[in-house]
């Protein structure tokens, strides 16, 4: 417990630092709260019902329950917002997979920055968090949502092909993906390859040039805010590298722009992950362009002790 | 070798199946460059230095526990068991081609058809191993069934009467065939694949990539001659 509260204290020390403040919210929502944000993945596990027949949802993270508090309560402040947390969030698991029901998140919430500036300021600090936890060589991926939609829409694919591919490489079946493209009669054989090239790369600015050219208008628009998003980073001068990833498509259904991921080699999963939402809040009828990202404490615990570092090894970087 | 398993950033770790991929497996990485000599001995380890990367070989079922918790950066693997397992998240690179076989329903041969059976009694009983693509299989077609879990020699089930058919894994059919049962519908066809485990996919990729390059282009070759 003192490791994860080392962690949990870092991590705010770190957010607080860069001006995010913590907030809390209750860990029960309304059901349908989750439910407009993200009709699709939401899908809470957990579900009951009030004294008066509503229904109830354990958080199955904290980005929707802080949208929703900015819109009930940050209405008449001026934007940017910059709100931060260390909270428990629900989730199903599958049984006997040592996964967790209960989880700790720690992560941040701008909200009112739009565009490569949003996403950089949360990029740099996320990669001085990872260091505030002592975790150097984490790396960072950075994806773009509408990269893998706006190539085969340029190629002449349908909605169906699109919708198939996508849920295809949501779950990382590359193989599939490349025979449904090729299955379809939407698609020439060179649009299929370069579909299927393009979801493999991943790696540093040298990505960005070998994908120009590919596909037409719409996806030279998605690509062109991927590199401005790119450079933001780039500018800021990181303590690590960023990965640019091509193919990377997240599950959550409320990103649009930017997604992150975070590795760190030493834990298989996904150690935090996070993007930019900006048609969220929207949804709670508040229009305002949002980028956060989360880590997820007990996995953070898990390669601290693996690499047998612990938080505020890299705490004296935070500016 | 022991040290080299445990280590960060030590040599890929490629998991391999035994059984009927085996052989087939080991002569695709041998054509790669991967000393595969020692796996094919009598040895009772189940870990091996293959040069460039480290082999751990394991049930083909095992393959994506293991990729998926990064127990080993890359495996091996039959589509059936990734689609039996599909909740397991590991990146599915390349089509080895290797081990092909199909997912088939079959029943006793002389008995009525699956679904003239489905319109008499509004239900089938069906055994088989691969309980997630069964359920799949005949929920998508609205189709009743009462699936019997169990874990060898399905062939075995509509024989002495515990189910009306089996949903299973045929390769030649020679199984089926002496066991007095037919094809009826196929569900699947499979092959061996080449996956990767997430984190690995992104901080090993040169190696993940130039492995999976090496096995395209083996495989593609392997098909030409």
């Amino acid at each position: 417990m003192r490791e994860l509260r080392a962690i949990e204290a870092a991590l705010i020390g770190t957010f607080e630092g860069a001006g995010f403040r913590e907030v809390r919210t209750p860990t029960l929502e309304y059901a349908d709260a989750l439910e407009l944000a993200d009709g699709g993945s939401a899908g809470a596990a957990y579900r009951f019902f009030d004294e008066r027949g509503e229904l109830l949802a354990l958080r199955t993270d904290m980005t929707i329950p802080i949208a929703r508090l900015v819109a009930d309560r940050f209405r008449d402040l001026d934007p940017p917002h910059r709100l931060s947390y260390v909270a428990n969030a629900y989730r199903a698991v599958t049984p006997q997979r040592g996964e967790l029901r209960e989880f700790g998140q720690a992560g941040v919430e701008l909200i009112g920055v739009a565009g490569p500036e949003g996403t950089a300021e949360v990029i740099e600090l996320l990669d001085r968090s990872l260091s505030a936890v002592g975790l150097e060589d984490a790396v960072i991926g950075l994806g773009e949502d509408g990269l893998w939609t706006a190539l085969l829409q340029d190629a002449g694919a349908g909605p169906e092909t699109i919708d198939r591919s996508s849920e295809l490489l949501v779950s990382h079946d590359l193989v599939g993906v490349e025979r449904v493209l090729a299955e379809s009669d939407e698609l020439s054989a060179e649009s299929v390859a370069e579909a299927a090239g393009l979801i493999q790369l991943r790696g540093g600015a040298e990505v960005l040039e070998r994908a120009s050219g590919l596909g037409g208008a719409g996806f030279a628009e998605a690509l062109a805010r991927l590199t401005r998003n790119f450079e933001a980073i780039s500018a800021r001068g990181l303590a690590r590298t960023v990965l640019i990833d091509l193919g990377m498509l997240r599950e959550i259904g409320y990103y649009s722009g930017a997604t992150i991921e975070v590795y760190d080699e030493t834990v298989g999963d996904v150690i935090g992950g996070g993007g930019r939402y900006d048609d969220l809040m929207n949804r709670f009828g508040l229009d305002l362009p949002a980028a956060g990202f989360t880590l997820y404490v007990e996995r953070i615990h898990k390669a601290q002790l693996e690499r047998g570092v612990t938080a505020g090894a890299g705490g004296d970087r935070v500016r | 070798m022991f040290d080299e398993l445990r280590k960060t950033g030590g040599k890929l770790k490629l998991a391999a199946p035994r059984g009927a991929l085996l052989s087939e497996t080991l002569d695709l990485l041998d054509r790669v460059g991967v000393e595969t000599a020692e796996v094919r001995g009598d040895s009772r380890s189940l870990v091996f230095d293959g040069g460039e990367l480290m082999l751990i070989t394991m049930r083909p079922s095992d393959v994506p526990t293991y990729v998926s918790a990064g127990a080993a950066d890359v495996g091996i693997t039959g589509k059936d068991v990734l689609l039996e397992q599909g909740d397991r998240p590991v990146y599915e690179l390349v089509d080895l081609g290797i081990g092909p076989c199909r997912m088939v329903l079959a029943t006793q041969k002389g008995d009525v058809a699956p679904s003239e059976h489905q319109r008499r009694l509004g239900m089938m009983k069906i055994a088989t191993k691969y309980k997630r693509i069964a359920e799949e299989y005949f929920a998508e077609q609205g189709r009743q069934v009462e699936l019997v879990e169990v874990k060898g020699s399905i062939e075995l089930a509509p024989l002495v009467g515990l189910a009306d058919g089996i949903v299973d894994l045929v390769a030649t059919g020679r199984t089926l065939a002496e066991n007095n049962l037919e094809v009826r519908e196929e569900i699947l066809s499979s092959t061996g694949r080449l996956v990767a485990n997430r984190v690995s996919y992104r901080i090993r990729r040169e190696e993940v990539d130039d492995l999976a390059g090496r096995l395209r282009e083996a495989v593609r070759t392997a098909g030409e001659s």
